[in-house]
This record gives structure tokens, sequence and C-alpha cells, in this order.
């Protein structure tokens, strides 16, 4: 269980002033039988426009391999200041990630996408693995994934 | 300080070494393997075309991918499913899975961090880098051993288990050093220690904004050829704002997809080339012959293992502890000893032990740690040594030369100096003469002239130690029979006597090979294996020092076969001569590798004359490849002491002997072996020329008379026995 402040990871567009209202949220992200070694996997926020508004999560250590998270790279242009702090290791076939944050009230029903990007090595790269709309209603619905990943869930 | 270098991580690191050079000999026939199983290229075949046809058959194309080997992957999304598959360029039909074998996978993750993810990584680097320090360290080793770089490919002589290590090393140490500098490298890269500059293009500021240009128009995918493609990554589907990601062996660039032109492009630094090079150059991949190359060496590693770990225990056991030393500074006799193998210790722990009978106060020590100040109550010293190489110190006497030129000797204490070595080297004894030269040079009193005893001779020691004893007015005749050979019983067959008409009686005695069980042979009884040129032991009843005698036959042969002539007031020469078939000596082999023919198809010379014949005899007999090899052999009647001439003229006859030449000095011209070969100078220039090896057996004096006729001979083609002998094309057995 990995307990952050996302909110301070996010770009500060997404704190702004009067926002501070934040809940506990829950992200779980269970990994399919792939068949391969440990999956990286960068988990961002779009805006309502589809401009990239943040990044909640990267599990991975080395940032060589960045580049293969082909959209978050090409959002970020591959800074890692923008995973600094929110980085851990990567998860193997079957596993679970699990990742506790407070998300900012304001990120919730306001046309926000969650995103995760998935690559491995020797195997494809699978960017939008999973391409989840942030709603209140939509949490604890468990969203599938197309290549490595089974399914993502947040919940309050 | 060298040789520790080589030695600790050896023995530490061995396990880790020996797993990572296993597992990487393994992987490396993966690239070869994927050579041979992907589908032929198609000559000229553009990107474009390659991807038009698989667009074909998976719409929902994303990727395609070529590997270093040439293998085809592409990657869809159909129905929101994701796909990949290894497809035939020519077709762009699916032909294989996309996914790495579990094994090769399980091998990878063994290999590259012991399947410990980055704790494992940081332990792989370790042995790589022991096994660099290795490469590094053996590789001079070798080349002091063999007496400089340019030596390196001379043959290499020596005991079994160094020469084997020697030999696998100077051949494999090139793969074994690139394969740990080129894994140092990438773990460097994987944990970001080096700088990052792939090509990384900025996304371009605008697009054409049209869809639906099929890649086959492309121009600039038409202008790749398929050979140099590394990836093509497609636009999404419905984003009229995205490009064609073009990545190839030279760079990285965006594609318009509705005008197939090139937007921007980008070219790798130097850092990353240089590390695709080190990547191809560690695995094979792209290059499988040189990773098939580099796995061989790998597979020698646990060879090199086992006989560098036999080198090691060997020189350990042989250096003995001596019961009763006292400190430097309370000795009377200060006895140091340099030696590389250990058997020089064995000397001079029988001279110690025979100084403390009469009560001497002994220390022993290696020349390493000449330090004249602190021999207080020293009066003499007594320096044993071996030399390595062609006159390298050997390694308990380094720095011994600017220790003995440094220090001021000591007034009223003298200096005996004693050299151990083989005369078949071309440094024989070279280091014992330079530290007596240096000890000389210092102003050391030296009352007994240089001593050399050649390959351990007990009767040199012997001789030695009785003038030794004289000088310091001790009754010393050391026996001394370095690790003390296993004898077995040796039954003669039969007896071939010759030269009673000359007074030089001589037999060729052929023993039977003793039968040995299993068991014996395993626990390392019984003779074990011999070659002609190898020396028999035999110990005389009545004495412990054993005398050697060259071998005439091999193991293969199945028989013993030596020739022996009688010495007046010869021990061993008398019992042997006297011997009947039926009756039985003790007797031992002492491999003599210095003394064997160099596997070759050149011509071979063998020389000899009198009882020298035998391992000539030997090589002879056993020469089934039937490669040339001429013989002179010098005697004193062809009716006396022609040994071995009825098998001479079979050995001619069935072309095992192309030509003999023969010199006999009480008939006719009178003449010596020497004398023949002068008479057939040119024969033995030609042969000179066509690569021959020469081999030379006999007693000292005709050895020598050879050496000069041979200068004389070959002084014109540029050559001499000396130039010949450090090329490893020349050797002796004298005695």
């Amino acid at each position: 269980m990995k307990t952050l402040i996302a909110a301070l990871a996010l770009s500060t567009a997404l704190i702004a002033p009067g926002l501070a209202a934040a809940r506990p949220v829950t992200l779980t992200v269970n990994m399919a039988d792939y068949g391969g070694r440990g999956a990286y996997l960068a988990v961002y926020v779009t805006d309502a426009s589809g401009a990239y508004a943040g990044s909640l999560w990267m599990a991975g250590g080395k940032s060589k391999y960045y580049k293969h998270l082909t959209d978050w790279s090409r959002f970020t242009g591959g800074d890692v200041a923008e995973v600094d702090g929110i980085t851990g290791a990567s998860v193997g076939a079957g596993r679970t990630l699990e990742v506790s944050m407070d998300l900012a009230d304001a990120l919730f029903d306001a046309g926000y996408t969650l995103h995760v990007d998935a690559a491995a090595e020797d195997m494809r790269d699978s960017p939008n693995e999973v391409a989840l709309p942030l709603t209140a209603a939509g949490a604890g619905q468990p969203a599938p994934g197309r290549r490595y990943i089974a399914d993502v869930t947040y919940g309050f | 300080m060298l040789r520790h270098l080589h030695r600790w991580p050896g023995l530490l690191a061995a396990a880790l070494v020996l797993a990572l050079s296993l597992s990487g000999a393994a992987l490396s026939l993966f690239p070869a393997i994927e050579r041979l199983a992907a589908p032929p290229e198609l000559r000229g075949q553009t990107v474009a075309d390659l991807a038009a046809r698989v667009l074909q058959t998976h719409p929902g194309l994303e990727q395609i991918r070529r590997s270093p080997s040439g293998r085809i992957t592409a990657y869809w999304f159909d129905a929101d499913q994701a796909g990949a598959a290894e497809v035939d360029p020519a077709t762009g039909q699916d032909i294989a899975s996309a996914d790495q074998g579990a094994i090769q996978r399980w091998l990878t993750d063994f290999h590259r961090s012991l399947l410990l993810d980055d704790t494992g990584r940081y332990v792989t680097a370790t042995g790589a880098l022991a096994m660099l320090v290795l490469a590094l360290s053996g590789a001079v080793l070798v080349a002091r051993r063999q007496g400089g770089w340019r030596k390196w490919a001379a043959p290499i002589r020596g005991p079994r288990a160094g020469r084997w290590h020697a030999e696998l090393a100077r051949v494999a140490v090139f793969g074994l050093g690139l394969s740990a500098a080129t894994a140092l490298w990438m773990v460097a890269s994987t944990f970001d220690l080096l700088p990052v500059d792939e090509a990384n293009p900025a996304f371009p500021q605008t697009v054409s904004g049209v869809t639906g240009l099929s890649p086959a128009e492309m121009a600039a995918l038409q202008a790749v050829p398929v050979s140099d493609l590394r990836d093509l990554t497609f636009p999404y589907a419905q984003d009229a704002a995205d490009v064609f990601t073009l990545t190839t062996g030279s760079g990285t660039g965006y594609v318009d997809q509705g005008t197939g032109t090139l937007l921007v492009w980008q070219v790798p630094g130097h850092w990353t080339a240089a590390g695709e090079w080190i990547y191809l150059l560690h695995t094979g991949d792209g290059a499988a012959l040189w990773g098939l190359a580099l796995g061989l060496a790998a597979l020698t590693v646990p060879v090199l293992a086992v006989t560098g770990g036999l080198v090691w225990w060997r020189n350990r056991r042989s250096r003995p502890r001596l019961a009763g030393m006292v400190a430097a500074s309370a000795a009377e006799t200060v006895l140091l000893v340099g030696s590389e193998g250990g058997s020089t210790w064995g000397f001079a722990d029988a001279l110690a032990r025979a100084l403390q009978t009469h009560g001497q106060k002994v220390h022993l020590a290696p020349l390493s740690s000449f330090a004249p100040r602190t021999y207080a109550r020293a009066e003499r010293l007594v320096v044993f040594t071996a030399t390595w190489g062609d006159g390298d110190a050997p390694a308990s006497a380094r720095g011994a030369l600017e220790r003995i030129a440094d220090a001021a000797p000591r007034r009223g204490v003298p200096m005996v100096v004693l050299g151990f070595g083989d005369r078949s080297f071309p440094g024989f004894c070279a280091f014992a003469e330079a530290v007596a030269a240096a000890a000389q040079t210092a102003g050391w009193v030296m009352p007994l002239d240089l001593d050399l005893i050649d390959r351990q001779s007990p009767q040199g020691f012997a001789r030695w130690s009785r003038a030794f004893g004289d000088l310091i007015g001790l009754p010393l005749d050391i026996v001394c029979q370095p690790a003390a050979p296993r004898s077995t019983e040796l039954r003669l067959v039969s007896r071939r006597d010759y030269g009673k008409a000359v007074q030089a009686p001589m037999a060729i005695l052929r023993f039977a090979l003793p039968r040995v069980s299993l068991w014996q042979r395993l626990a390392g009884r019984g003779l074990g294996t011999f070659r002609a040129g190898d020396l028999l032991g035999i110990v005389p009843e009545g004495s412990n020092v054993p005398r050697l005698y060259s071998l005439a036959s091999g193991k293969a042969d199945g028989f013993v076969e030596i020739v022996v002539r009688r010495h007046t007031g010869g021990l061993c020469s008398g019992q042997l001569l006297a011997l009947q078939p039926g009756d039985t000596v003790r007797g031992f082999v002492q491999l003599n590798p210095g003394f064997h023919p160099v596997r070759s198809k050149a011509p071979l010379i063998l020389i000899g004359a009198g009882t020298g014949i035998g391992p000539l005899a030997g090589f002879l007999r056993a020469n089934g490849g039937l490669r040339p090899m001429y013989l002179w052999f010098g005697a004193r009647h062809p009716q006396a002491d022609f040994l071995f001439a009825d098998d001479l003229a079979a050995w001619q006859g069935n072309g095992r002997l192309t030509a003999l030449h023969t010199a006999f000095s009480r008939t006719g011209a009178r003449h010596h072996v020497q004398d023949a070969l002068r008479q057939d100078a040119e024969a033995i220039r030609s042969l000179m020329a066509r690569g021959a090896q020469v081999m030379v057996c006999g007693g000292r004096e005709m050895a020598q008379g050879v050496r000069e006729a041979l200068d004389d001979i070959l002084a014109p083609a540029g050559l001499s026995p000396a130039l010949l002998k450090a090329g490893g094309r020349y050797a002796e057995d004298v005695y």
C-alpha cells in the first residue's frame, strides 16, 4: 500500500486555490498473465480537451525505459521530474498494484480521464492501455486493459 | 602482486563467474537459432512495401519492429484486443509467436541478475568485474610466462594443469575480457550511469491533417530498405494530428500520414551508437557467428577454473612449514627461496633440516623478503632460486633484484647462490644468474661459484650439498627427491643387446605395461599416461635417488621401453643391464612436456647419438599421421651399436620415417652426427624453409656440436638454434 499526496504531484493547474477539498482515492491495477517480465506502468490524467494534466504514479525505476510508455513520454517529453517522488517498482504478470492518494474533488465529473500506459521488455509497447473517465459514479467499476492489464479500479 | 590479483578474484568469484559464463554460453546459441529460423530477407524491399503487406493482414496495425537478426514482428489492435506475431516480410502473414520463449527469458534473467532484479545486477556486475580483472592480470601473466608479448603464440611448456590453463586462456582471454568489459558498460547503462543521447526528436508543430494515404505511397517509407529498419509506429486511428514514427539504423523521425513526407529527423548521439555496438558485441544479437565464438570462449571458464584451482592448490601444498625455525635475527644460516611451482621449497627444506641436525639455527623465507640488516647473527646467506619464463623472478622472489642492489651487504657474511631450472628452456637459470650478478655488484662475498640444478636433479643437488658442506665445515650429503614419486613394479619382457664389440654395452629394455585397475587409475596409482620423450625414473636398489631415462614408447604402444648404456661404476645402469626377461624393477613416469613433437604437419628433424635415439625412435613409431620425419643418427659402428636398425628399416618401408642419415665414428669416414648434418646442409635448409621442427637427444657434448653445426648451416637462412628455440621449433633432451 503506497500512500501519498498525489495532489502535490499533479501539475499546479490541478491544485488551484479554493480547490483544496480532496478525498482519499485507492487505485487498484490487476495485471494479466501476459507471460513476460515486470511491466512499466505510467498512470496520468488528461483534461476535457485531451491535454496532459499530470502524473499520478510511475511503476518502474529506470528512466531510460520511459520512452516505451509512448503516450506519457510524448505528453511529458519524457521529463523525469513529472514523476519525481511518485515512482515505484515495475509490476509483474498476475500481480496487483495498489496506490492510495488524495485527489482533488475538482478532478471528478469534470471531463478528466485517467490513463495507464504499459510496456514490458522484449514485448510490445501498449500506450493508453486503459482510459477511464474520472466520475464519482465510476468509482468501484473495473475497467479492462488491452494487453498487460486485466482491469483497473479506483475507489473512495 | 599480479599473481594475487589473478588468484583472489579467481578463487572467490569462481562460482559466480562459472554461473555467468555457462548461462552466457547457452544464451549465445539464441541469435544463431533466430538467424536460422528467420525467413529470408527480400532483396531491396522497402519499409513502405512491408508496411502495406502487413497492413493487409492486420488492419489495426500499430507497430512493426525488426530485430538485429532480421526477425520482423508486428503489433496490432483488433476490436480492442492486443495482438502480436512474427511476420513473413514476403507475405505479411503471421508465422510465429512474437513472445520470447520461457527458457530464453529465464536464462537472460539469470545471466544478468541471477533472477534477483537490481540486487542481482550488482552481484553479476561484481562477477563481470572479477572476470575483467582475471582476464587482464591473466594476459599479463601469460605474456610474462612466455617471455614477452611477442611470444604470445609460441608453444607453451610446463606441467599439465598450468599448461592447459595457459593454452586455453591465451585464446579465450580476448572473448572473456570483452564479454566482461561490455557487461560492465551495459550495467552502467542500465543504472543510468552513462550519458543518454538517444534520438528523441521534438513532435512537429504542424502536420498536414490529412489521413488515408497508404503506407505504400509514402516517399519517406519508400526511401528506407527493410534491412535498415528498427521500428515503425503507426499513428492512432482517427487522430489526424498524429504521425508515423520511423526509427532506422541511423536515426529517428516523424512521417506525415497525409503526405508521406519526412517532417523531422534526428540522429542519435555517440553514446547511443557506442551502446548499440557494445550490445552487439556482448550478445551476438545480429552477429550470430560472433555470438557463437563468444559462447565458446565462455565454455573454457569451467576448465580454467579447475586447472587454475589445481595450480593454486599444488603451489600451496608444496610450500613447506619448517619445524624448529628461528627468527631471521637469530639464525646462523638464512635460507632465502625464489620458487614458482614450489619444488624449490622442497630442496630448501631438505637443506634446512640437514643443517638443523648439525645444530644450526636456520631461518627459511621467500627471497622477496631479502633484508640483510635484520640478519644480525647470520654467518651465511643461502639463496635457492628458480626462474620464471625467460629470466623473470619467480613468485616468491618478486622485487628481490632491486632489494639486493639497494641493501648494503653484511660484512663478513658470505652469500651462496644455487639456481634451479630446466635446461630445455631458453632462459635456463637466467634469474639465478641475475641474482648472483646483482649480489656480486652489490659487494657480497661469494665463496662458491654459482651452481645450477637441472630438472630437480637429486644427484646434482647432492653434489652441491657436499661442496657447500666443505665450505662451512659440516659433512653434508643431502638426498632430496622432491615430492617422492610413487613407483610401480615393472617386469622386463625383452632385451636387445648392442655395443659389446665397441666396449659400450647397451640394451633396449622393454617392460610390460603394468595392469592397473580402474580404482588404482582414479587414485593416481600406476604409471599414468606417458608419451615417447617423457622420462622413466628408476629407483635402483641401494639408493633412494632415482635415475631418469628417456622413454622410447608411449602408453599407446602397450609397453614401456628405454635404452640404457652401462656406465662404469654406474649403480642403476649396472642393475638394469643385469635384468633378464621376467625380472622386475620399480619405476615411475616423470612428464617431460618440453620434449614432445609439436602437433603439426611440418617436417620433423630428429637428431640423436647413441642411446639418445630412444625417444626419437618412439616418435617415429607413433608417427601414424605419416608426418615427414627425418632422422640423423650417430653411432660407433654399424655392426655394433646401430640401435633400432631393423625397426628403422621397417619404418622407412611403411612411411613413418622419410629418410635416414647415419654417421659412424669407428668406420669409414669416422663421422659424428654433426658431420653428417654439415654434409646434408642444403637438405636441412630446405626442410627448415618448410617450417620443420628440430628435436635433439643425446649427450651434452653431442648437443653442443649439433648446435654449432646448425648455427653454421642455418646462418645463410638467417636462422639459428637459439632463434628456433625461442619460437618453439628447437627442443633438446640432453644428459
